[in-house]
């Protein structure tokens, strides 16, 4: 429909130079920079290498969604661009970038909350989301359960990790196993040809009635492991520990995401973040669900990694639900809490 | 219509100039909050020339040497609009735009706080035109006993005895300096002149211990 707002979100909290630009609920263009091969030989996102890429990326990838949209900048009604959590000179580089957009076109700006973003890219996907909904976010940089009962203007946190982000256990394990940076493909690639029942790994904070994840233990866990066998002289059986540990992971997160479901008596769950493109968590997880009568959408893995369309598509509701920009002195906000959707 | 700005040390400086004079300008030193302060110093000063940014017709901003972060912003910024308006956008050395300021009619030095207790810094002849950098140093290992301006050389009075303000650069300069062709004109591209803090790692360490 003509009338539905046209959004261009913006996202660089991360390694990613995400630009997408939605009409409503409908998907026009999703274009995205990555420095991941410039932090490979790192073992891990630098910030500084990330912040120097987006501001190289940041016109380039501008144009190509506008080219891919089929449309220009003065057509656009609003912008959104991620506010934070994320790195903060990363993030600084998008924000300062939207607001030199929106001033120069005078259209309203909307900071928002990242991961508010992750919950509502899945409109562009299975259309208007259930109220309300608990959302399971996993990436390199985050872990965590929300209870969503409106994704505009209402996100509590359930729960999180306490030590490291799930992806970022998918990382390190790979480098023990000598695979390569991200660690979460190789070891989802490795892991099919593997016995995920080889060994049986620790699922940190199991049962102890929290929502809250741990996987320090389990990388610890693993790489003990590992070593043992090396000091005995046996070969270490990569893809049976890659399929052991991903089982271990798809294992606590998917039951802690029911349990979240049950608590609060919500039958719709989201799960996003690049994890969220792990093969064994999706079929684990839709197994589960199905088991508990509960209905799961996962957004297509384009739409679940960091990008610039989940921006737009939560400027675009913002917009809908009539609520007010942002004020053109919007900080980045590297720490924003989970509860402020828009700054 | 040009708008200029520079944000390669603590001050966020902006103004606008017609193809006679400067019309608005405005500065704000805060090193922290580059990010929050230059959209909105953008559009005061533009209300307050009685100019849109459709009337703009070239964006010139500094582009360093100055801590990263804060450099970042404006040059983003002057893309983003640049590209936003089908405009062009020019770079200075914001060394340069500080030199411009100066009037001593000898050889001279410029130094900016580059953190770590370090400076960034550029000579300039008795013309005003730069004879080295720029660069970044510990001010204790440059041989250098004349003339010094600048927040960085203020900073390091101990080493540059004869220090003097100004200690910022004006973005009313940089609009002079573009407009009459005084300047070097270089591309938008930051000048960081350090590498990324990033160390690759070694040999994974056990866990267990040995
Ligand atoms: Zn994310």
């Amino acid at each position: 429909m003509a009338d539905e707002p046209l959004v261009l979100g913006i996202e660089t909290s991360c390694d990613e130079t995400g630009v997408g630009i939605v009409r409503g609920t409908t998907l026009l263009a999703n274009e995205i920079a990555s420095s991941v091969d410039e932090h490979a030989r790192f073992g891990g996102v630098v910030p500084e290498v990330a912040s120097r890429a987006h501001l190289e990326a940041m016109v380039p990838t501008m144009r190509r969604a506008l080219e891919k949209a089929g449309i220009s900048l003065s057509d656009v009604d609003a912008l959104a661009v991620t506010a934070g959590p994320g790195l903060a000179g990363a993030l600084l580089v998008g924000v300062a970038a939207a607001k030199a957009y929106a001033l120069a076109l005078d259209k309203p700006l909307y900071g928002v909350n990242h991961l508010s973003a992750h919950v509502a890219v899945d409109v562009l996907e299975h259309g208007a989301l259930p109220q309300p909904c608990v959302a399971l976010l996993v990436s390199g940089g985050h872990s965590s359960l929300l209870l969503v009962p409106d994704v505009t203007n209402d996100v509590k946190p359930l729960g999180s990790t306490v030590d490291d982000a799930a992806g970022e256990a998918f990382d390190k394990v790979a480098r023990v196993l000598g695979l390569p940076f991200p660690g979460g493909p190789h070891i989802d690639r490795v892991a099919r040809e593997g016995d995920a029942a080889f060994a049986t790994f620790p699922r940190g904070k199991a049962d102890d009635g929290t929502l809250d994840f741990s996987f320090s233990g389990l990388k610890t866990a693993v790489a003990r492991w590992i070593e043992a066998r090396e000091r005995a002289g046996e070969p270490v059986p990569v893809a049976d520990v890659a399929a052991s540990f991903q089982e271990a992971v798809a294992d606590v997160l998917t039951a802690k995401a029911i349990t979240a479901c049950r608590e609060h008596g919500v039958d719709n769950l989201l799960i996003g973040g690049g994890v969220a493109a792990n093969s064994r968590l999706r079929v684990l997880a839709q197994e589960r669900c199905d088991k508990a009568g509960i209905t799961l959408r996962v957004p297509r893995p384009g739409l679940c990694t960091d990008n610039g369309a989940m921006v737009a598509a939560l400027g675009a509701q913002l917009v809908d639900a009539g609520r007010r920009p942002s004020a053109l002195d919007l900080p980045a906000d590297s720490s924003l809490p989970i509860t402020e959707v828009l700054v | 219509m040009l708008l200029a700005f520079d944000t390669a040390t603590p001050a966020v400086t902006v103004a606008v100039r017609d193809d006679h004079r400067v019309r608005a300008e405005r500065a704000v030193v805060d090193a922290r909050r580059h990010g929050e302060l230059l959209g909105p110093g953008i559009g005061q000063v533009l209300a307050e020339a009685g100019v849109s940014p459709s009337d703009l017709t070239k964006i010139a901003v500094g582009v360093g040497p100055g801590p990263f972060t804060g450099l970042r912003v404006g040059l983003v910024t002057a893309r983003a609009m640049a590209d936003a308006l089908g405009i062009p956008v020019v770079g200075v050395c914001t060394l340069d735009v500080l030199a411009a300021d100066v009037v001593c009619g000898a050889p001279f030095l410029v130094a900016t706080d580059a953190r770590r207790r370090e400076v960034y810094w550029a000579t300039y002849d008795e013309k005003g035109l730069r004879t080295d950098g720029p660069h970044v140093g510990r001010p204790a290992e440059l041989v250098w006993s004349g003339l010094a301006f600048g927040a960085g050389a203020l900073q390091y009075h101990d080493v540059f005895k004869s220090a003097h303000g100004p200690h910022f650069p004006s973005a009313a300069t940089l609009c002079a300096l573009v407009a009459e062709g005084r300047v070097t004109i270089l591309e938008p591209q930051p000048l960081y002149l350090r590498r990324p803090d990033a160390v690759e790692p070694g040999a994974r360490k056990a866990v267990t211990p040995a």
